[in-house]
Formats: structure tokens, sequence, C-alpha cells
């Protein structure tokens, strides 16, 4: 069944014109193609273009829609698949792009063939194989598409979660906000670790306030965090760890005497200034009187 | 055969580690820094490794050991310039190197060398 054994090849070919005028036809009464987002003269193109590159593979006579004459085919669809994805199209309006087809090419089918119900029937059957696998494929390119859109999304929302700031010269903080995966502190840490590298930093305080849960795969992570940090020269303070958090972090059992902990981000801050030998002093009682 | 250079620095050693480490070249610096240690009496040891990029759990466990025999031969160690990559690296491998002082850079780690050396008691021991 991989070669084409039927007619179709040359009835396409012979009466492309008029299959390509019904189609359009079709499509543009069907509405389901939103005027106002897609030209009528784009769809027009569209078509014109898949029914030639259809018509020419055809005439190659291979039936396997994955083969390499259909590559061209291919490519067109994974085109057009991405272009409606991101004009919002619904997966099935775009595969109705290449099902519609199969209307006007049965009626010329019949019309030609019309005096051999089993020509019709054979033609029929390796259209409807075909055309099946295209539209399928094109559903395929279109999961792709917004698969690729999501997963851009989800970086760029990795990124943006894991700002490092620096609060002293040579004190940064990490604020973490979310859920922490693997994947995340995969990040976390790498970000932390080459801005400690960077701004030559000795100290780093993690806080931890935004983090909703903590379970010992976060704590873990955390913990090899501290530990990349040590072997580089820094050291780090988690804080930010709430009444529920610590009783969690107790009931499971997880060892965090190795690092410095605080309740909150001042407390830590504090801690960081004064391994530092840095020191905050309130200014003199005469400056703020004079104030005010 | 490369060797990994060991320069002098009034009574504590420097190493500096300028290229990957293979398997061999671990090999010859621990041997090379232990009999120089004992030669030049050295009191403190500087690691650093900031050019190196790759490690294998067969590097990490030399760095570990050099450090770990520098120490008993009473020479403070502290390991400087550990690049990003390799710190995750050692700690996925699970190789924390714990008792091991380390700095951001060799400034740093000569900052940190020359506090544990003045809190050294007469007889030169720290702690």
């Amino acid at each position: 069944m991989n070669r084409l054994a039927s007619r179709l090849p040359a009835i396409v070919e012979q009466h492309q014109t008029e299959i390509l005028a019904e189609w359009v036809k079709l499509q543009l009464e069907s509405g389901a193609w939103r005027a106002g987002r897609l030209q009528e003269s784009q769809l027009r193109d569209e078509s014109n273009r898949f029914l030639n590159l259809f018509s020419r593979t055809l005439a190659s006579g291979s039936m396997d829609t994955r083969s390499a004459q259909w590559s061209d085919v291919r490519d067109f669809l994974a085109d057009l698949s991405r272009s409606r994805a991101t004009q919002g199209f619904s997966p099935s309006q775009v595969a109705t792009f290449v099902f519609s087809l199969k209307q006007p090419l049965f009626a010329r089918l019949r019309a030609s063939l019309g005096g051999e119900p089993d020509a019709v029937a054979d033609a029929s059957w390796e259209a409807t194989l075909l055309l099946d696998a295209l539209g399928l494929y094109t559903t395929e390119m279109y999961q792709q598409a917004r698969e690729s859109v999501i997963t851009r999304q989800q970086e760029e929302l990795i990124e943006l979660s894991t700002p490092v700031v620096e609060l002293w010269p040579g004190i940064l903080a990490l604020p973490l906000i979310g859920t922490l995966d693997s994947e995340r502190t995969q990040v976390v840490m790498e970000t932390l670790l080459q801005r400690l590298v960077a701004t030559g930093s000795s100290i780093a305080v993690i806080d931890i306030t935004g983090v909703p849960t903590v379970d010992t795969l976060v704590a873990q992570h955390l913990l090899k965090t501290v530990s990349a940090a040590q072997l580089m020269g820094a050291d780090c303070i988690i804080s930010g760890i709430r009444p529920q958090i610590a009783q969690t972090i107790v009931h499971l059992g997880i060892d965090l005497s190795a690092v410095a902990t605080k309740a909150s981000l001042s407390d830590a801050f504090a801690l960081a200034l004064k391994r530092r030998n840095l020191m905050v002093v309130p200014t003199s009682n005469t400056t703020a009187a004079a104030r005010g | 055969m490369d060797r990994v250079p060991i320069l002098r620095l009034g009574d504590c050693l420097l190493v500096t580690v300028q290229v990957d480490m293979h398997d061999e070249l671990a090999m010859a610096l621990q041997d090379d820094l232990t009999n120089k240690i004992v030669q030049s009496k050295a009191r403190g040891v500087l690691i650093d490794i900031s050019a190196l990029e790759m490690v294998d759990s067969f590097i990490g466990r030399m760095l570990g050991n050099i450090a770990a025999m520098s120490r008993i031969l009473d020479a403070q160690t502290v390991v400087v310039g550990m690049q990003p990559a390799v710190a995750i690296t050692l700690v996925e491998l699970g190789l924390s190197l714990p008792g091991i002082r380390t700095a951001l850079n060799v400034d740093a780690g000569l900052a940190l060398l020359r506090n544990m050396l003045d809190r050294a008691d007469p007889n030169g021991h720290v702690d």
C-alpha cells in the first residue's frame, strides 16, 4: 500500500483549477475562517499553493506522507499550522483546511470516473488516506507550536522569578517566591553562584518567605545550594522561615543545623552585617531632635 | 609531562591549577605538594582552582585528599576560586569536601590564611 494505484494523480492534475475554485468557495462559505483575521486573498493563495504541492507530490506516486517525497507538503503545512496557531485558530479549524478539500475532490472524482464505481471507490479511498494523514499532521504541528510557546513562557517565568539582589556590598539576598522544583532550584543555584563570583560577595541570604511549602525535596535543594556556595567560599543564611514551616521541617526530620537560619530577612541581614564586621548605628540624638 | 606550579609566598605555598586536571596530573600534584610542604616547612597552602572548569568524582576526591594531606602536615589549607559549575557538580556528586576551608578569590583566601596563622599559638598549632 505504498504506491498510488488509482487514477487520482491524473485527475487532480487535470482539474486542478476547478477543484481549487470549488474548494476556496466552500471554505469561504463555511465561515469558519473569521474573515476579519484571515484575508480572502491569503486563503486563496494558501489553498492554491497547497493544491499545487499536493498535485505535484501525487505525481511521484508515493502513498507514505512521512516519506521524503512529501516533505514539501509537510513543510508547507507546518508553516501554516504555526502561523494559524499564533493567529488564534483552534486545532480543528486548522485541520479543517485540509479536510475540506475532500468534498470538491470527491465530487471531481465522481464526475470523471462516473462510469466505473470501482475506480471511484479506489481513488476516494486513497485520497481519504492521504488527506487524513495530512490533516492529523497539521494538528500535530499545531500542538508543537503551542507547546513551544508554553515552554518559552515557562523559561521566562523561571528567569523572572529568581532575582539576586545586593543588600550591601558583599551581601547578596535571594528572595524566593513560589514553589521550588528541581528545575527551578537548578536555575536559582546557578544564578546565585554566578552572582557570588561576579560581585565577590561572601554572604548570601536566601529568603524563603514566599515559598508556600517546604518538603524534604525542597529542603534538600536548599541544602545543596548552601553546600555549593560554601565550596566557593561564601556563607549562606536561610531566612523567612514561617512558624508552620519550622514545624514541618522538624516533623520531617530535616537537619538544617549546618546552616544559619533566621526568622526574618532583617534578622538575617543583621547577622550578615555582624559577620562582615559592620554595624548600623542610629544617628546622634541632636540630629534626630533637629529633624523632629 | 605537565606539572602544576607550586609557588612559595613567605611561609605559604601557592598552588595554581591553570589547566583542566587529568588523573595523572592530580596524582603528581599530590606528590609534589606533600614533598614541598615538608621541604619548605610551609604553614599555609592556598590552592587556586579558578581555572578549573571540569571535575569528575576522581578529581573532586583528589582535591579533598590533597587538602586533607596538607592539613595533616600541619599546613592550613584554603581552596579558592571554585567555579559555580564545579561547585554544583561536586555537590551533585555528594562531595561537599567537609572540613576544607574555602574562599571566593585569592585575596580573600590569603586574608583568611593570614588570619588563621596569626591566631596560631607559638608551637604553630591552630585552634
